[in-house]
């Protein structure tokens, strides 16, 4: 499994990542992407932008060891992540996953799997530009219980 | 020496992103902690015992049960938000 880990300030191409895992094999099936953007509502009211933290290091190893976990489970040919970090304004693209296998059924399940582990176990944490101030994003239930149960 | 970090909100809390403290070894991350706060102050304790604040040592996620030694590296933090 061809495996690509990238954490960034700046903007990435679906175009190019695409590409990229289209070109790993010419028995790939199906290519399943997720793109996660900057809302401007969020449940605290509308917001300007986010301010992404991370832990350099952490980061990537969690990363990797997610998708190699998605690799034990699924049969892949190709795994890409992009989250970017920094300053993001409302409308900017902040995540990219992307699964190639030679069936969609794989690619769907993995790519879902990644997105929710990503979002509990990753050592990412978003703050909230708002017009009248700033303020950490809670921890939702909901992603827990999304990442519980795979 | 113990490399200690904090991220996002706790940092904030804390003021301080990084330290070198010394502790007796063999600890744990409670041991640590008990050693932070008595450094810092109760507050620094009640800040890193709150109910959801997270522990990794040496980048990988831990308990407070978890045992420390001279040259690691121990990280508190929030829930992440990340995605």
């Amino acid at each position: 499994m061809q495996l690509r880990i990238s954490i960034q300030h700046a903007d990435f191409s679906l175009q190019e990542e695409t590409a990229a895992l289209r070109r790993l094999s010419s028995n790939l099936g199906a290519l399943v992407t997720f793109s996660g953007l900057v809302r401007e509502l969020h449940d605290e009211g509308a917001v300007k932008g986010l301010f992404l933290e991370h832990y350099p290091g952490m980061t990537e190893s969690s990363l990797e060891a997610i998708a190699l976990e998605a690799g034990r489970r699924w049969p892949l040919t190709g795994v890409t992540i992009i989250h970017r970090i920094g300053e993001l304004r409302a409308g900017d693209q902040i995540v990219f996953v992307a699964t190639a296998s030679a069936h969609r059924a794989a690619a769907f399940s993995a790519c879902e799997f990644i997105m929710d582990y990503l979002k509990t176990r990753a050592p990412f944490w978003k703050k909230c530009l708002a017009e009248d101030g700033e303020f950490w994003v809670a921890a939702k239930d909901s992603d827990q219980a999304a990442s519980e149960r795979w | 020496m113990i490399d200690v970090r904090y991220f996002a909100s706790l940092r904030e809390t804390l003021g301080l992103s990084h330290e070198r403290v010394a502790v007796p070894s063999p600890s744990t991350v409670a041991g640590l902690v008990h050693t932070l706060a008595e450094a810092h102050g109760g507050r620094w304790e009640e800040a890193l015992r709150a109910g959801r604040v997270l522990v990794a040592v040496n980048q990988q996620v831990a308990t407070f049960a978890a045992p420390v030694q001279d040259g690691d590296e121990v990280a508190f933090f929030p829930p992440v938000t990340g995605g």
